[in-house]
């Protein structure tokens, strides 16, 4: 009895004191904030952290509004977010596309934003019930090696892509959420049935499979295959590294039209249900400045979605003259019938 | 009455029937002292079950109805439990094999084998996967996956069985050989049923370690029933399918855990008699000598070479450009602090349920054992969904801080320190027990005196394989970790979600060699290199 009293109660205490000890110890957190109020404004980001973190940082030296993120998956904290309902310690939630705030949309989780703050945006890139408004817009391109290709045998659609001219030759990443929005943006603006067939007829061409977009750019880059279905960006990403677009063999190229290979989607931003306060509208509008949007198109290389921002896309359009389906954004939710359309012909 | 029971001291004398022989005395009512913490740590076990089951009947019957009988859900259940067949299968070959020539074997430099062996423990499947599908994108699908799986999971059966091969007295094979048995058919006959229990149970690890993982099938784009869950959630932000998928997942582990159970048997694996297990003799390899060192090689080099080549070449690529030595620490000081404290409160919580499952039969204990393995079988995400309903509602002030998500880990990995409390107290004689009940030592006594100590080495090792699996745990760490704090594993995939590989490459470097360390302890230990220990 000697022995083991000491010893289970060593076990208990050292439980306890483990436990509560790293509620405030063990982590780098020094209050995480269940309550938000004393760690400033709680953002959830579906966007990466070494994206974003610079922004918070600009934001809180600009506005001394301190923030504490938690990074996720877009859809992930979507999800959280749903199950924690009114009682989430998120204040605003930084979406990578529009898929997931349609959903919160939808469960009633987010507050309408003003008005003056949603109009500083095109109706296309933003919520129609006001409710969430993009930061950022992408659009689809088709990335192409000019040394393999002549830019006058460009495809004049995606859906030339199932010709015998593309066989072998194209890569896409069947897993990446850019390329489903993309098969989503089709579904919904093109129909099921051509969807399926395009899927089908893309599918025999035998195109080449990548686990992501930036591995296609590489192998488009390096010639080791000719085009790829992947985002904008990329390619201004590499060429900043590399120290110019001329520094980089590979080229954008837009389908034009509203042919579906080219759809915008953006990024956007949403305020929680209950939590509209005036540091979360000043996170909103801050991220719609100057300063926010010259941040994303300096850094992320997307379009800015306000007026007068200059964005520096050599060869692609502005903003206003992008094409890409008519889809209404929210739309892009129904990604399960699209993976199960992926699925259903093969491509995952 | 044995054990921890008090029972013949406050009753008097045994009824009828209530003799002192083993078979009554693991069949009597469970003591209260290991009872009621047991019950406890099955009902946490059993969090996520009513989180499920909320969520699965919100949209009623008909909602449920349709999950099941989706033509896809049922085609990726059979594809998953054929990948996880083909993946224990390929295990307990590999493990069994291993084990046995680090053992039993004079293969030259078994001792270094036996650790080399237990390494790819320290290796999380996302990345073996990025680090196979950098050097070999075609990998990518069924055999990606499977090659994955199985480097990565072998040795949840290599331990449990070098374990048990060490420990085992050699007098039943030689009983055999005299019977005139060749080597070979001494080990299928005499030594091999010895092993099905440890293989049974290191087999189910790896069922289900296949069946949840996420991190490999999608790297090698393996559509798993796992997929479907997270693209549930991910497409259609629609739970309640995703939780239908789960409680079927769950019933699919109840059916494994059950065959588990059966395969163990009954039989009684304690040395019994005087004296102790004599060294065994080892088996001399001769020409196999070349052979069996070239499986050992081969294992070696797909299960630890190429993931250290690819991290080496990634670290070469960075060059450490953009390495924040400061991030860095932190984040693996998050990660020890927190891999810690799941492996201490999971162990803690095992040790009643595993020391209950060793000295009691019958219903009870059996069940609470089995209560175990729910959360094992589910995907992080799922529980961390749980656990974020659950916290939200009943415990808001800890959520999103450190409790949580070490109650994640216990629900999580229970099955592994359970697992290992039950192995190590059901090969010290209860004997050991009786005597000190006799000597008049209180139930209490007896466990803190007896039972733990002798089973100590074999708990410390299931806190260790605990202690490796929250290292590398992700999808519930990244919903559950307080805010602003960040371990290895969510900042590798933070680095990877920009595809910087390179960026990468340190904090998975890093996740890898502190998690070698204890993975060595763990290999010296049953590779033998400490002696005469068990």
């Amino acid at each position: 009895m000697r022995l083991s009293r000491p010893l289970l109660a060593g076990l208990v205490m050292a439980t306890l004191l483990g436990t509560a000890a790293c509620g405030s110890s063990g982590t780098d957190s020094p209050a995480p904030g269940a309550s938000g109020s004393e760690s400033g404004l709680v953002v959830y980001s579906g966007r990466n952290e070494t994206l974003i973190a610079p922004l918070l940082a600009q934001f809180t030296k600009a506005t001394g509004i301190a923030v504490t993120p938690r990074y996720g998956g877009s859809a992930e904290l979507a999800a959280q977010l749903l199950e924690e309902g009114d009682r989430t310690p998120a204040d605003v939630f930084l979406s990578q596309d529009a898929g997931a705030l349609g959903a919160l949309q939808e469960a009633d989780g987010l507050e309408v934003l003003p008005e003056a703050t949603l109009a500083k945006v095109p109706a296309k890139y933003r919520s129609a019930e006001g409710a969430w408004v993009g930061v950022s817009g992408r659009s689809r391109v088709l990335v192409y090696n000019p040394d393999l290709v002549n830019a006058a045998d460009l495809p004049k659609s995606v859906f030339d892509l199932t010709k015998p001219a593309y066989k072998g030759k194209v890569g896409f990443a069947p897993t990446n959420a850019s390329f489903q929005a993309f098969v989503t943006g089709m579904r919904v603006s093109a129909g099921e049935e051509r969807t399926k067939a395009f899927l089908e007829g893309f599918k025999a061409n035998s195109p080449q499979s990548f686990e992501g977009n930036v591995p296609i750019l590489e192998a488009v880059d390096a010639g080791t295959i000719a085009f790829g279905l992947i985002n904008h960006y990329y390619l201004y990403e590499k060429a900043a590294e590399a120290g110019g677009l001329d520094k980089v063999t590979a080229r954008n190229y837009l389908f034009p039209g509203t042919d579906p290979g080219s759809l915008v989607n953006v990024g956007g931003v949403g305020v929680l249900k209950g939590k509209q306060s005036p540091d979360a509208q000043a996170f909103v509008d801050y991220l719609l400045s100057t300063e926010g949007q010259t941040f994303f198109a300096e850094q992320t290389k997307e379009y800015p979605l306000i007026a007068g921002v200059p964005v520096a896309l050599e060869g692609l359009p502005p903003l206003a003259e992008l094409g890409g389906p008519a889809v209404d954004l929210s739309q892009l939710e129904s990604l399960d019938q699209t993976l199960a359309l992926l699925d259903e012909v093969g491509l995952t | 009455m044995t054990l921890l029971q008090d029972v013949p001291a406050r009753e008097g004398t045994p009824l009828p029937g209530q003799r002192r022989t083993r078979s009554s005395s693991a069949t009597a009512r469970p003591p209260l002292l290991l009872l009621v913490p047991a019950v406890l740590t099955a009902l946490v076990a059993l969090l996520p079950l009513a989180y499920l089951v909320v969520r699965a009947g919100e949209q009623g019957l008909d909602t449920v109805g349709d999950v099941l009988l989706r033509e896809r859900t049922a085609r990726l259940l059979l594809r998953s439990l054929t990948m996880a067949a083909a993946v224990t299968a390929a295990s307990l070959v590999v493990g069994v094999a291993l084990a046995w020539l680090t053992v039993r074997s004079d293969l030259p430099g078994r001792r270094v084998w036996a650790v080399v062996a237990a390494l790819p423990l320290a290796v999380p499947t996302y990345v073996a996967a990025f680090a196979w599908i950098s050097f070999l994108p075609e990998l990518a699908g069924p055999v990606g996956a499977f090659v994955v799986l199985t480097t990565c999971s072998y040795p949840y059966v290599l331990l449990p069985v070098a374990a048990t091969l060490r420990r085992m007295d050699p007098a039943s094979e030689e009983v055999a050989r005299s019977l005139g048995l060749s080597p070979w058919q001494a080990f299928l006959r005499a030594t091999l049923p010895q092993l099905r229990p440890a293989m049974a149970a290191g087999g189910l690890l790896v069922a289900l370690y296949s069946l949840s993982d996420f991190g490999a099938v999608s790297i090698m784009r393996f559509d798993a029933f796992t997929r479907v869950i997270y693209t549930s959630y991910r497409a259609s932000f629609d739970r309640t399918p995703a939780a239908v998928l789960g409680l079927l997942l769950v019933a699919v582990t109840c059916v494994l855990v059950w065959l588990e159970g059966r395969t163990r048997g009954r039989a009684s694996y304690a040395r019994v008699g005087g004296g102790g297990a004599r060294t065994q003799p080892r088996v001399r390899l001769g020409r196999l000598t070349l052979p069996a060192l070239g499986l050992a090689t081969a294992v070696a080099g797909l299960s630890l070479g190429v993931p250290v080549a690819a991290l080496g070449y990634w670290s070469a690529v960075g060059a450490g450009a953009g390495l924040e030595p400061a991030r860095l620490v932190s984040a693996a000081g998050t990660s020890v602090v927190l891999a810690s404290l799941g492996a201490l409160v999971t162990t803690l919580l095992a040790i009643p349920v595993g020391v209950l499952a060793a000295r009691r039969r019958g219903r009870l204990p059996q069940l609470l054992e089995r209560a175990a393995w729910v959360g094992h079988a589910l995907p992080g995400i799922v529980v961390a969904f749980s656990l974020v309903f659950l916290a939200v509602r009943y415990a808001y002030p800890l959520y999103q801080r450190t409790p949580v998500l070490v109650l994640a880990y216990v629900v999580l990995f229970l099955p592994l320190a359970v697992g290992a409390v039950r192995a190590s107290a059901a090969q010290s004689p209860p004997g050991l027990e009786e005597v000190a009940r006799s000597s008049g030592a209180r139930p209490l006594a007896v466990l803190g005196r007896v039972t733990l100590p002798l089973a100590a080495p074999g708990i410390g090792a299931g806190a260790v394989l605990v202690f490796l699996t929250c290292m590398k745990e992700l999808p519930a760490t990244l919903l559950l970790q307080p805010l602003g704090s960040a371990t290895l594993a969510t900042e590798m995939w933070t680095q990877t979600g920009v595809a910087a590989y390179s960026a990468a490459a340190p904090y998975a470097v890093l996740l890898v060699l502190m998690s070698a360390l204890p993975t060595y302890l763990l290999g010296v230990r049953t590779g033998g290199l400490d002696g005469g220990r068990t």
